[in-house]
Order: structure tokens, then sequence, then C-alpha cells
């Protein structure tokens, strides 16, 4: 009969009657089983506790403890473990075979007993108790495992949390809302200040949940972080974030994701959507908002040779604000399964009166919407604001400054075919930046370094009219034309000059940034009264307010800045 | 939910049919309708039924076209409703199939 080991059992059997006692110990332990036996109901709960027995059989009339009571003491002491109790009984009366399954009996079986049935009612019963100790290893396992997994993510966002909050989210001007756990959603959220004083901001949203979405979200923080602190723009951080991820994410996974570069001195926003939902663009005076529409393939899915990283730019004003969302809220399915939709997010924002709130209105209507709220959607909301009002960005330099070169120069020139793709400002900005004295003015320099460079390149090498940029329509013009030449571009080249000499304790860096155009009248541009409300025309009043002394000569095809620093303390 | 898939007249064609939500759960089946296919030169994916789709199945679909060639693979998505369509076009899906 016995298969295998596992099939032994220890079977405890309670009868006060010695012979019946015995008939049943002889035929269980033919059976293969180990047999302990007790001649009352105290006894068999006695010997249950001290040598847990796999199974029982159980007499129902005995004396000092019945097999009643016997019975639901053991299935107290059992727990959860299934311990099956069969009871032994001549009762014939339905009332009384009722009592034994009611006391906790899994089954009963007559006197006399016959052999075969016997041994088939310990087979059935021991399956159900192996069913049910698997069920319980499996739960304990489950629950083991749950706390592990809570455990784990409870480490990873602390990690993840250092890094995200690292940048500047807290600024006044952002107002958003994430999950808790929105990195185990996939939904990532990230601000930097860049060197100029320009604020990058990118929504994310990882394909897929828990922690496969959470992976790519680490490599993405750091590429964002270093190349914005480095001064890159957009189009090379997003080249470098998509081949980044390209490279590490398995082919089904990528990232939606809106990327922001908010100028506030010049007034612009430069946008990048690939994938994530319309952002829209919020104009506080009642023009109509602007939608951002997905026009790329996101994050991770294009080799780099066929990545698209044309940028859109709006002006960007007083009282103007950018929304940006993650799926789920235009895909939210209301109870009759119909989606809330794009048109009754634009309801939200067009009513919208207290801006402080379109966050939590848009939350509002989704709720109403559904009936019930959603935790798992990330919304941002970045605000224009004065330049100055936000405080300039802090650097921190790890080197000790002993080294600090004071007396060279160097120049470069930077040909067509290097001009269509390569930003040369980090890699200049990192050069002066060796010399100590001007790490205080880092900011400023960056500021009138990229003003003086996207000057050669626009209206000297690409010969662009910035008069173009008087309306919206003319700014859109402005850099689609931007664009187009830089694409044709053949000829052309911008000469960068730096020249450090010391002065005293302290010492002077002169830069000369000269280019292949038709030059311009710097007399009359200069002496114009600095443009306020126009949506152009700050570049040269920056440079003259940042910098030491600047002047232009060679028709206005040269120009040169100076920048002086007093000795080190 | 489910997954079919035929074969064109000329044996060139593996034509994959989507009925229902086309989501994670559909992983398995939608891998198993193309993974030992060594023939085919293009693919057809037939969303005609295909009631809904979120990013898994946009990451599935990046999975069929690796397994058809990567950049050199013709794969089209066909019969898409308006939501799903939808879908492809924020993602921008149209630079990497042919959508008809």
């Amino acid at each position: 009969m016995i298969s295998s080991a596992s099939d032994r059992l220890t079977v405890l059997i309670a009868d006060d009657n010695v012979s019946d006692r015995m008939l049943l110990s002889a035929i269980v332990s033919r059976q293969g089983h180990d047999v302990l036996t007790a001649s009352d109901g105290a006894e068999a709960v006695g010997l249950f506790e001290r040598r847990r027995p796999q199974l029982v059989l159980m007499d129902a009339m005995m004396p000092v403890m019945d097999g009643f009571e016997a019975a639901r003491q053991i299935k107290t002491l059992a727990g959860d473990a299934l311990v099956p109790i069969i009871f032994l009984t001549s009762l014939t009366e339905g009332e009384d075979l009722a009592r034994c399954l009611d006391a906790g009996g899994d089954d009963f079986i007559a006197k006399p007993y016959n052999q075969v049935v016997l041994a088939a009612k310990i087979n059935a019963m021991n399956r159900l108790r192996v069913l049910q100790e698997t069920v319980l290893h499996q739960r304990d396992l489950i629950t083991r495992h749950h706390k592990y997994l809570l455990n784990e993510q409870r480490v990873a966002k602390a990690v993840f949390d250092q890094i995200a909050h690292s940048g500047c989210l807290s600024s006044r001007n952002i107002r958003y809302l994430q999950s808790p756990y929105a990195l185990f959603n996939g939904d990532l959220l990230l601000a930097a200040w860049s060197p100029s004083g320009n604020m990058h901001l990118l929504l994310g949203d990882f394909t897929g949940h828990g922690l496969p979405a959470a992976v790519g979200a680490m490599p993405l923080a750091e590429v964002f972080y270093g190349m914005t602190a480095k001064g890159y723009g957009l189009p090379e951080t997003l080249r470098e974030m998509n081949a980044k991820l390209k490279r590490i994410l398995p082919v089904d996974m990528f990232c939606c994701a809106a990327l922001l570069c908010l100028n506030f001195k010049q007034q612009l926003v430069e946008v990048w959507n690939g994938g994530l939902p319309d952002g829209y663009l919020l104009h506080s005076d009642g023009r109509a908002h602007t939608p951002l529409i997905s026009s790329n393939v996101p994050l991770g899915v294009l080799s780099a040779g066929s990545f698209d990283d044309n940028t859109q730019v709006y002006p960007f004003g007083p009282g103007d604000r950018v929304f940006l969302l993650s799926d789920g809220v235009v895909d939210s399915t209301g109870q009759d399964g119909e989606l809330f939709g794009a048109r009754r997010l634009q309801n939200v924002l067009v009513s919208n009166r207290n801006p402080a709130l379109l966050i939590e209105e848009v939350q509002w209507a989704l709720a109403r919407f559904r009936g019930q709220a959603r935790d798992d959607v990330s919304m941002v909301e970045v605000a224009f604001t004065e330049p100055d009002a936000l405080g300039p960005p802090s650097v921190i330099y790890t080197d000790s400054g002993d080294s600090s070169p004071l007396d060279w120069s160097a120049s470069f020139e930077y040909r067509a075919a290097t001009l269509k793709r390569f930003n040369p400002l980090p890699y200049l900005l990192q050069l002066v930046q060796e010399v100590h004295g001007l790490r205080g003015q880092s900011s400023e320099l960056y500021i009138v370094l990229s003003e003086l460079y996207s000057n050669a390149l626009e209206h000297g090498v690409l010969g662009l009219d910035s008069a173009l940029k008087r309306d919206a329509a003319g700014f859109g013009l402005y850099y689609q034309q931007r664009a187009e030449r830089l694409d044709r571009l053949e000829d052309g080249f911008i000469r960068i000059d730096f020249q450090i000499v010391p002065d005293g304790e302290g010492g002077r860096l002169t830069v000369r940034v000269q280019d292949s155009g038709a030059g311009f009248d710097s007399d009359r541009v200069l002496a114009l009264p600095p443009a306020v409300t126009q949506l152009s025309g700050r570049g040269l009043a920056l440079v003259r307010q940042l910098s030491d002394r600047c002047q232009w000569s060679d028709d206005g095809r040269t120009a040169s800045v100076e920048f002086a620093w007093e000795g080190l303390a | 939910m489910s997954v079919n898939s035929e074969r064109s007249a000329d044996g060139q064609e593996l034509i994959i049919i989507i009925k229902g939500r086309f989501d994670f759960s559909t992983h398995q089946d939608f891998r198993g309708a193309y993974e030992n296919e060594t023939q085919a030169k293009r693919y057809t994916v037939d969303l005609n039924g295909t009631t809904y789709l979120d990013s898994s199945a946009l990451g599935m679909l990046l999975l069929l076209r690796d397994h058809a060639g990567g950049d050199r693979a013709q794969v089209q998505l066909v019969n898409c409703n308006a939501e799903v369509h939808k879908i492809l076009t924020i993602s921008n899906f149209s630079k990497l199939f042919k959508i008809a």
C-alpha cells in the first residue's frame, strides 16, 4: 500500500477499549504507519501536544474526556495545519454522526472496521493534509517575499529620493503631484539648474511597473543632472539619454518623456516631447493655451543615428506656465468605461482661475469622473519667474585650488560641419573654470559666452534677423529657419580666443568671439533702448551687464569681453 | 483576449491577429506567434479586434520589430481603431512601423 516514505504517517489512535485499540493498531501498523495510542481523550490531547501525529483516529465515547472535546482541543492546538481526525464510532444515528463532524472531525468510520475502507480513508485524508500543508507553505513564502519586496522598495526609494531631490524640484515656481511610489510606477520627475541660470525639467514615464520600470530611472537621472550641470543644452542631453537607455534597456522597454529648458532671462521655453500626452503652455492673459504635442519617438527606442533631437521654442514670459502630465489622466476610465480624454482635461485648464490650484482641480475632476481618486498619476506645473527671484545656482568644486593656471591663451575655430551638431560651450566653460579666480563668476561667464556664441552662430554664420521675433508667429519662423539653415550649412566659422593674464594678486580673462558673417552696426544696436516687452533683444544687454568690459570691432564681426578677479583670500 | 496567426498565400508574410485588450497578459501568446518564424519576410499585425493597447503592448511591438530585423524590419500595423491609433500616434510609432 505504501508507495514512498513520505506516505508513512504517525497516527494517533484514541480508544478506551483495549482490544479495539490493539486491533486498530495492528491494522494501521501493517499499512506502514507509526502508531501512538491513548485510552481516553485527555491522554490523546497530551500525546498530540508532545508528539504531533499527523492523523488521529478517535473513539467518540471515552471516559475522562470524550472524543468530541478531545477533537476540539486538538484542532485548536493544530492551528492552521490540517490534522485530519477520523471518528471511530458504533453510532449510527444521523444526529450523532453529525456531532462528530461539528466537533471538528473530518470523517468517520463505523465499527467493525473494514481494512480496505480504513486504508482508503487514511490515504484520502492524507492527500487533503498535504494539500493544506502546501497551501500554508506557499502562503508563508508569499508573505516573506512580500516583506522582502517592501523592504527593497523602501531602500531603493530612499536612495533614489536622494538623487531625485538633489535637483531644484523644491523651487517656488514648480508645483507637482507624484505618488510616493511613483518610482515603481515608472514615473520620474527631475529638475536642475544649468550654469547659465536656465532650468531644465524632465517628466518621464517608463514602460511597465515595479522594479523593471525603476531600474532605468537611475542612469537617466545621472545623465540629466550631469549634463545639465556641465551646461549642455537639451539636444545634447536628449541624445545622450536616448543612447544610454537604448544601450542598457531591453528592446521592449523605453521611456516616454518630455524635457523642458526654461530660459527666464531670454524669456523662452524649449520643449521636446517623445511619447507623453500633450502638455500645455498656459497664459494668464486669456490667450488660448498652446498644446505641446509629442512629435518624437520615446527615449531608448531609436538608434543614435535616427534619433531626432529637434526641439520647439516658444516665448515664455510673466504669467506663463507649462503644464505636463503622465498618462493615467487622459486615459482614466469612468464607471461606464468611457475615457476621461483630452477635452475634459482642457475644460479644467480653461476654467482654472487660480493657477496655484490647477493640479488639485485636475485631480478633483478625475475623482468626480471615476468615482474615486487616483494616486498613480504625475503632474507638474512650472511658472515663469523673474531670473533674480530664485537666486543663483550653487556649484560645488572638489579640487583644492593649488594648481590654478594663470598665464595662458588658447584659440579655437569651429567650422561648418562642427557648428551643425556640436555645442562647444560646456567644454570651454570647463576649461576656463580651471582658473579658480573665475569660479565665483562662472554663471555670468557662461551666460556671456552662450550669448556671444549664439549671436555669432545665429546672426553671424546663419544670417538670421532677430527682428523676425517680433511676434509669436515670427518667433516660430525664426527657429524654423535656424534649423533649416543649420542643416544646409556648408561654410562659415566661429573663432573663440581666450587670454588669461595675472594682474597683481588677481587676474584678467579676455574672450574674443569672431564669426564669418556679415557683421552688424554695433553702435546703432547698442544705442537702442533695452527691450522690456519684446520677444527679442535681451542678449546684448545681458552681455554688457554681466561682463567687466565689452566692445565690438571688425564691423560687429568680433566681440571682445573681459572678466577680472581680485586675489583669493 | 486572443492571439492568432496565419500565413499569406505566398508564405512570405505572417499575419498576427489580436482581439480584445492588447496588454501584458498577451505577452506569451504574442511572442509565441512569431518567435519560431524564420521564413516570413514581412509581418502584419491586424488590430481590427483590438479594443485597447497599453505601453507594454508597445514594447511587444518593438520586440517583434527587433525579431523582424530592427531598422530593416517590414512590419505593418493595420485596422487600428481611433483609440489604438491615438496611442500609436502619441508615441510616434509611425516612424517605426507602417500604420495602415
